[in-house]
């Protein structure tokens, strides 16, 4: 048989990726070393690189900046861009990162229209105009601006982040930076008994005096305005996190009369990029981190390996073969070829590979739970989906656990993607919520209940849709593929341990199994799932009680997040209750899980959208749209699996045809 | 009759009834959030047994859907009784008992709590010691005996007492508390505007003063602040006519009998047989930015009664728990000189924690039951076929619902 071919498509994909995720070759300036280099934003060490990408995702949408360079189009790397923005921001001026959708805002501007983004320059003029218009905006409520007014206020937003970047290294309009700070050091003396004396009521020396007030003033503008704190402590005896923006620091400098040497590195690399001398800027970085790894050797190890996670792209690669396996089992339904599924079953093992790579490398670089924020629970859903769904395709090997599994990853990829627009995806964890006992329990639990309420809800869709469309639900298994009935009978009880089950009789072969129809075993799914699924939802809505009781001593506030995973309880309970009381057979216990698919998404996303209680985190409006759809989607669903069962192709009776 | 109604009461199909009705009532009443706040919206949904149109609580008042209370109780009615009609003694049934019995302990629990929890606040400025706490929406009239400057003796008249617009007297009092005007939420100014009157008093702060009546507030964040005018009658004849009002952070004061007297319309004080001081409050950020880290309070705690004299640190996600009562750390003032703790009175508090327990211990027990005999079979039959006992619960193996044995009981 064609062994060899599920393992050579692993393979390829395998040498693909690892091309594709080999470095590229750098420029003359070693962008690389620098993009490693600790600086402390929100509360954490992170590298300049997560700088440059959360700041270029929040600005353009996305990572890269196409530049034209002699006529040829290559791309600009987000550090590459930060570089630029900070320490030649004249030229980053030109770039057009700013990202406009809305017409309405870009008739405003008078900006040309058929353009997607726009260049600082091309905003500049406007720029009273959009700070004229924020200023009325900024005082109505988050959930009541309209488009226009969202769409607007995020412009403005992103303009002032990235003017913020654009004095995070050097003052506005300094040119030979290190030459500037010599000066400045020169004129400190002087220009401080200057201004002593002045103040005394003394003769002064004017000149100094005016010297050193030409410094602080753009000093000023950068302790005010720079976003990262970039210049650590040089004093052993402060604590490790006392960091300062880069003119904080060097206004200090007056009084102590003492240069923090990372202030010099910094000067140094700016004039170096600035005169375009790649030897003297790869130098100046390189003596900063020899610098940085004798005093600061934890937060620089954890900044590099920040870095490397940042270029490993972990789950943007598992979601490149999610979609590869999610093709495979959709072909696999048609052309019922064992070494499709084979071939799809590695890839999506590679994928989850990756994807729980990443999510334990993001767990170890945040020192948390899985769970910590709206992002990191898509990425955790479409994990503990995907591996629900290798668990089922393991004891039922009939391709829908695969097809499942492969989209739910893919799709709860894209909505993580779509959520890092906001910015850092690592932030810091807010008094209440800074407790790791609690995020691994409650939160992890709960959210493991959403998965497998989301998995059930797929599996039924997949249900639907084979038996409106195609003959499959009533066609036995592939006596190839069976396993014992009790593997069956296990995953239908409320446990956790199914996977161990599972693979415990996957050798087990019946010819018994092989004849049960695809629609039974999907049937048998669904319920095992829901079990599943009930167990966890409950669990973790009950812990969440206990935590509310902890820290604010109601075990049960009706806040609308709690609503909503106790919703996801009483459906599942539902769904179990009408199963065993025989209200709903197969199709109902399917359109029930359809339904299950709403309840779950609406408490996921849409609970924070009512912008209320203790959990309205996360708002945004594109998301609003995207869940309204979602449900239409599943309501449309729905009355298709309400269809009376003469219409479902698998249901009908053979044709004479088929027959003879 | 009796037959029917039985049967009624422990149907499945009247589960699944209450079930998704408790989903309605979930869904709408959090949705209706946006527009009541969460306060009212809790007590027009989730506790009260009907459910009125219109919401806001106007006339004409019809009932139009279950309260969640209504759902919750039939719920529980149905779950005994269907223990009774399904339940057999073995082994088998005994993880479901537990987490159905984990599920009507959490349920009475939480109605228990609703009655019986007290929730009130201690605001504490640091260096201050304080022992009581104080109501979050209720207010009283304290009339305090001040004469003696070490301590004051106080009776103080619950706002229930005050809406009667009566005569209020005690035997701890040697006058009369005659209520004039009272207002269970109003607005207070200093100069004339349209829509208030001048308050009608003899003396004190409200001589110069305008109020009006305010609707009562539903939002969760929002106060009713009362306001009423008080004579002080007494055998001799009246003392004069008072504004006590929430909006007044100062007590009127008089004199009766060379004893002086003030009066002062503040949130309901709860007293603790013991004090809390606060010695110092804490507002940690992360490194370079507004994000709190975490907010705690050290508090002295003294109880005179068995001479215990210690510091306690009050933080997130760790209250102190002294005698009935949880001190949790709430909010704080915005100079950071001053910690709220929220106190909670919760009698019930551990029936969650029980519930909890049993349900878990239910599942183990079911996950068991279903995997022992599952790998026993394993072992003695590899690739056995043979439908296992118990383990698809209420189903057979062809999907179709299996009759449970005690629907049988036709």
């Amino acid at each position: 048989m064609k062994k060899w071919i599920p393992w050579s498509v692993l393979a390829l994909v395998v040498i693909v990726l690892a091309y594709c995720s080999l470095p590229k070759p750098e420029g003359p300036f070693h962008t690389r070393a620098f993009g490693q280099l600790p600086v402390l934003l929100n509360g954490r060490f992170q590298p300049f690189d997560s700088v440059a990408r959360n700041s270029l995702l929040q600005i353009r949408t996305k990572q890269t900046v196409p530049a034209e360079a002699n006529g040829r189009t290559e791309t600009l790397s987000a550090m590459d861009w930060l570089l630029e923005v900070m320490m030649k921001p004249e030229a980053a001026d030109d770039r057009k990162v700013f990202r406009i959708d809305n017409n309405e805002v870009s008739e405003l501007l008078k900006v040309p229209d058929g353009q997607k983004y726009y260049s600082f320059n091309q905003l500049r003029p406007q720029a009273d105009e959009i700070e004229k218009q924020a200023a009325r905006i900024d005082p109505i409520d988050a959930s009541k601006r309209t488009v226009f007014e969202s769409q607007l206020m995020k412009l403005y937003e992103m303009m002032n982040l990235y003017q913020r970047l654009e004095v995070s290294l050097k003052p506005p309009g300094s040119d030979d930076f290190a030459a500037e700070l010599d000066a400045y050091q020169k004129s400190i003396l002087p220009g401080v008994a200057a201004v002593n004396a002045r103040a005394a009521g003394q003769k002064f020396d004017q000149d100094a005096f005016n010297n050193l007030l030409s410094f602080m003033g753009g000093y000023q503008t950068v302790a005010s305005f720079a976003l990262p704190l970039t210049i650590p402590p040089a004093d052993a005896s402060l604590p490790r996190d006392d960091w300062q923006n880069i003119g904080t620091n060097l206004m200090q400098t007056a009084h102590t009369g003492e240069f923090n040497p990372a202030t010099k590195f910094y000067a140094a690399m700016v004039t170096a990029y600035r005169s375009d001398q790649p030897d003297e800027f790869n130098h100046a970085v390189g003596e900063y981190r020899a610098w940085l790894a004798d005093r600061f050797a934890p937060q620089a190890r954890k900044t590099s390996q920040e870095y490397f996670f940042n270029t490993l792209q972990p789950f943007y690669n598992a979601t490149v073969i999610y979609v590869l396996a999610l093709v495979l089992a959709c072909i696999y339904l048609l052309v019922a070829s064992e070494w499709i599924r084979k071939s799809a079953f590695y890839l999506v093992v590679l994928a989850v590979v990756i994807h729980t790579f990443g999510l334990v490398f993001r767990m170890y670089l945040e020192g948390r739970p899985p769970v910590t924020n709206l992002y990191s629970s898509a990425i955790f859903i479409g994990w503990a989906c995907v591996l629900l769904g290798l668990v089922l395709e393991k004891i039922y090997p009939i391709g829908i656990g695969i097809l499942v599994a492969s989209f739910v990853g893919f799709v709860t990829q894209i909505i993580a993607l779509h959520l890092a627009l906001s910015g850092d995806t690592m932030e810091m964890m807010r008094a209440v919520l800074d407790t790791n006992l609690w995020l691994a329990t409650h939160v992890v639990t709960v959210t493991l209940g959403y998965a497998s309420t989301f998995l059930a809800g797929f599996l039924a869709i997949v249900y639907i849709l084979l038996g409106l469309f195609t003959k499959r639900l009533t066609q036995p298994l592939d006596p190839k593929a069976a396993v014992g009935l009790t593997a069956i009978t296990a995953m239908a009880a409320p446990v956790m341990a199914a996977p161990a089950i599972g693979l415990a009789v996957g050798k087990g072969l019946s010819s018994e199994i092989g004849k049960m129809e695809i629609g039974k075993v999907m049937a048998k799914m669904v319920y095992g799932i829901v079990c599943f699924a009930t167990l966890f939802s409950f669990v973790g809505t009950v812990l969440g009680g206990i935590w509310a009781d902890q820290s604010w001593g109601r075990f049960w506030g009706w806040d609308p997040k709690e609503n909503g995973a106790l919703l996801i309880v009483l459906w599942n309970a539902t769904i179990l209750h009408a199963r065993w009381g025989g209200l709903v057979r197969e199709r109902g216990l399917m359109n029930l899980a359809v339904v299950g698919n709403i309840v779950t998404s609406w408490s996921w996303f849409g609970v924070n959208m009512l912008g209320i209680g203790l959990h309205s985190y996360g708002f945004t409006d594109a998301a609003f749209w995207w869940l309204r759809l979602f449900i239409g989607s599943q309501i449309v669903l729905i009355l298709l699996g309400l269809l009376p069962k003469i219409m479902w192709r698998s249901f009908q009776p053979a044709r004479p045809a088929a027959a003879a | 009759m009796l037959t029917s109604l039985y049967r009624f009461f422990s149907s499945l199909k009247l589960t699944v009834a209450c079930l998704v009705l408790g989903c309605v009532i979930v869904f709408w009443g959090t949705i209706a959030q946006v527009h009541l706040g969460l306060f009212k919206a809790q007590n027009e949904f989730f506790r009260s047994f009907v459910v009125y149109w219109p919401l806001d609580g106007s006339p004409p008042h019809i009932p139009i859907f279950p309260g969640g209370y209504f759902i919750g109780t039939v719920l529980l009615i149905n779950l005994f009784v269907a223990h009774f009609r399904y339940y057999q003694p073995g082994k088998r049934k005994i993880g479901i008992v537990l987490i159905h019995l984990g599920v009507v302990l959490l349920l009475l629990g939480q109605m228990l709590a609703d009655f019986l929890s007290r929730e009130s606040a201690m605001h504490l400025r640091i260096g201050e010691t304080k022992n009581y706490s104080e109501a979050e929406r209720a207010f009283e009239l304290a009339v305090i005996d001040a004469t003696d400057p070490d301590s004051d003796k106080v009776v103080a008249i619950p706002c229930s007492l005050l809406v009667r617009r009566g005569e209020v007297s005690d035997p701890e009092m040697p006058f009369t508390v005659r209520v004039k005007n009272f207002y269970a939420n109003s607005s207070l100014v200093q100069q004339s505007q349209p829509g208030y009157e001048p308050v009608k008093t003899t003396g004190g702060a409200g001589s110069s003063m305008w109020w009006r009546e305010e609707p009562r507030v539903t939002e969760m964040d929002r106060l009713d602040m009362p306001s009423a005018t008080v004579e002080i009658a007494t055998p001799q004849g009246s003392l004069g006519t008072f504004l006590a009002s929430a909006w007044l952070d100062q007590p009127q004061s008089f004199t009766y009998n060379h004893r002086s007297y003030e009066l002062l319309l503040r949130q309901e004080r709860y007293y603790l047989p013991f004090s809390l001081h606060l010695i110092e409050f804490r507002h940690d950020k992360y490194p370079g930015t507004d994000i709190p880290k975490n907010f705690s309070s050290r508090v002295r705690l003294q109880n005179l009664e068995n001479g215990e004299d210690r510091e306690v640190r009050i933080f997130m996600n760790n209250p102190l728990r002294y005698e009935g009562e949880t001190f949790y750390q709430a909010s704080f003032d915005p100079d950071d000189h001053g910690s709220v703790l929220q106190v909670v009175h919760n009698p019930s508090w551990l029936t969650p924690y029980f519930s909890c327990v049993l349900v878990a211990i239910g599942l183990v027990i079911q996950f068991l039951s279903h995997l022992i005999p599952f790998l026993k079979r394993r072992v003695a039959v590899p690739a056995s076929v043979a439908p296992s006992s118990g383990a698809v619960r209420g189903k057979a193996p062809g999907g179709r619902p299996i009759r449970v044995r005690g629907l049988e009981k036709k």
